[in-house]
């Protein structure tokens, strides 16, 4: 009795893994029939803050020629802290109030908050796809970016808990604004967040404007921006790794929670 | 003894900040095979005992099970056995219609060879094998209704919900609706569908239950529901009065010989009473007859003359599922 239970919870487990693997192929494989709109998505932005901040202010003389160097880390940490944002929040408006195509996955035989796990695995997948491709394009517009491999373990852990915050991050703002508030969602959180992440400036930097450097400190970004610091720039004064990991591991705890709950409320009456 | 492939028992959906509930103690059986029609208007409650029996809706109270698997307990499970065609179009616009039932069927697990050989046979048995690789944005909506009802069909589920399978559909893709439907039943799948019109609740289901207001009012099978209203026929009258209180007129209708009951319809509203006056405007009037239909025009028409009212319309017929509805609540189905 135990034994075919046991059995029929294993298969019954083993049927909701397929699911989701087959959910996320679904959205791999969509991903891939529209690389050049992904590009344009991911990519664009990053280019042209690199190219103003990190070439043109800097070769006409308003910033220090290190500049650059500081920059493109935190480049990196908003390039895979946006891309996930904007890769679970919006989609997820339009499919629960338009489209309603999620609707076939949500009636998959898989418990519902794996379909919300799954459109964060996916975003952050992207995220970290588009975060890699900021290497070469790095290189292409700066002519060199920072690099250390005594950094890469850092690198790599700070890039996928950047990711995964800004994809569950991104899935609380999407369940939590009714749909015809999202435009003031994006005005209201999405700048606030690019600029007060200390993606364009060191953490440590900010000491003579106190009440800012707090108010960065709000901003899981910013531990984000500053962790690739540590990996990639560790001359330039940053906060402690340490801090960054476990801050970004409390974000993703709070923002994970409310986005599963934000999900299973708008998925289940 | 058959095998009951849905169950429900007393249950309540309660949404917050609605006093008045969604669905309010129903319960009813399915049996394995069976085609099971919900019929009600809009705001009935048929969706939402729908949403609960398809997991997407969580009750307030009682208990539904599908394939014997409680879908409160164990949605997952209850998944594996129900498929959904919803009111609403909810195709993948991102994938063609062979992707959009392959898909399907790999969130069901199905392997690659299975469900490449069932998605085409459905395809063509559904007419789409000429347009499978087109983009859904490409379809009407009745060429999406048979798209989703293909997709529906894909992981061979025990129990199909259709949610108004033919609202918005021209009457072409309506019979196509009702043909697939038909074959369905003859294949042994139970169907679960709601509809607010009754000559389709009719024609597909083995039994109907009409709904209102959250309660089950009636459950049987068509011919028992119209075997069940007074009389043999009916006939339904449009009457131009100039004035006097309808209600007299309805009474003295229900005293002639051989009408069993006389009931003003109204559209929407509630019958009729003594109060409202008809000066100048239409009225409606069914009368439930043991007699001919035929033969009771004259005498209608008499009792008419009479009271100076002039009868603008007749229409005879034998009760529907709709005179069924109009007995129970007051009110038409519209």
């Amino acid at each position: 009795m135990t034994a075919t239970r046991a059995a029929a919870a294993g298969e019954a487990s083993a049927g909701a893994g397929h699911a989701f693997l087959a959910v996320l192929y679904r959205d791999l494989y969509v991903t891939g029939k529209e690389i050049p709109a992904f590009l344009a998505q991911v990519v664009l932005q990053p280019l042209l803050l690199l190219f103003v901040f990190g070439r043109i202010l800097t070769d006409l003389g308003y910033a220090r020629g290190g500049y650059a160097q500081l920059l493109f880390p935190g480049i990196v940490a908003l390039t895979a802290a946006l891309t996930s944002l904007q890769s679970t929040a919006l989609p997820l408006v339009i499919d629960f109030s338009f489209t309603k195509e999620i609707e076939d996955r949500l009636l998959a035989p898989m418990p519902v908050a794996w379909v919300a796990i799954e459109k964060i695995v996916f975003a952050s997948l992207r995220a970290l796809a588009a975060a890699v491709l900021m290497f070469p394009i790095g290189i292409a517009v700066l002519g060199s970016v920072p690099w250390r491999a005594a950094g890469v373990p850092l690198l790599v852990l700070i890039m996928v808990l950047g990711s995964l915050v800004g994809s569950a991050l991104g899935m609380t703002l999407g369940t939590l604004v009714p749909p015809h508030r999202i435009n003031i969602m994006f005005a209201l959180v999405l700048t606030p967040l690019i600029f007060t992440g200390c993606s364009q400036y060191p953490w440590p930097s900010l000491s003579r404007l106190a009440w800012f450097q707090w108010l960065t400190t709000l901003n899981p970004l910013t531990y984000v921006s500053e962790g690739m610091r540590a990996s990639l720039v560790p001359g330039v004064p940053h906060m402690r790794p340490w801090i960054c990991i476990v801050l970004l591991v409390v974000s993703l705890a709070l923002f994970g929670v409310t986005g599963i709950r934000g999900f299973l409320r708008r998925a289940i009456d | 003894m058959a095998t009951i492939a849905v169950e429900v028992d007393g249950l309540v959906k309660r949404y917050p900040k609605n006093p008045v509930p969604a669905v309010d103690g129903v319960s009813f059986a399915v049996e394995q095979g069976e085609v099971f029609g919900f019929l009600g208007p809009n705001g009935a409650g048929k969706t939402t005992t729908i949403g609960v029996l398809t997991t997407r809706v969580r009750p307030s109270a009682g208990r539904a099970l599908v394939s014997g698997i409680d879908v409160v307990a164990d949605p997952v499970g209850a998944r594996r056995h129900l498929a959904v065609v919803p009111q609403r179009n909810n195709l993948d616009r991102s994938l063609s219609i062979r992707q959009n039932l392959l898909f399907h069927a790999a969130y069901h697990g199905m392997a690659r060879a299975e469900r490449v050989g069932r998605a085409q046979e459905l395809l063509e048995q559904f007419g789409l094998a000429d347009r499978a690789d087109d983009r859904v944005e490409m379809f009407s909506g009745g060429q999406m209704q048979r798209v989703m009802i293909a997709r529906a069909l894909m992981h061979a589920p025990d129990v199909l919900f259709l949610d108004e399978p033919t609202t918005g559909l021209d009457p072409a893709a309506r019979l196509f609706v009702w043909d697939r439907v038909r074959e369905l039943r003859a294949e042994g799948v139970t169907i679960v569908l709601t509809t607010h019109t009754m000559d389709e609740a009719a024609e597909l289901s083995n039994r109907v239950a009409i709904m209102d207001h959250g309660h089950l009012l009636a459950l049987d099978t068509p011919d028992a529901l119209t075997r069940s209203l007074p009389g043999s026929s009916t006939l339904e009258i449009a009457v131009t009065a100039r004035e006097g209180p309808s209600g007299d007129l309805v009474e003295a209708l229900g005293r002639l010989d051989g009408v069993e009951r006389a009931e003003a319809v109204d559209e929407g509203a509630t019958v009729a009473t003594g109060a409202r006056t008809l000066a100048g405007t239409g009225l409606r009037i069914r009368l439930y007859l043991s007699a001919d239909a035929a033969a009771m025009v004259a005498p209608v028409a008499g009792l008419l003359g009479e009271r100076g009212a002039t009868l603008s319309d007749v229409r005879l017929g034998t009760p529907s599922l709709e005179d069924v509805f109009i007995g129970l609540t007051g009110r038409s189905l519209r």
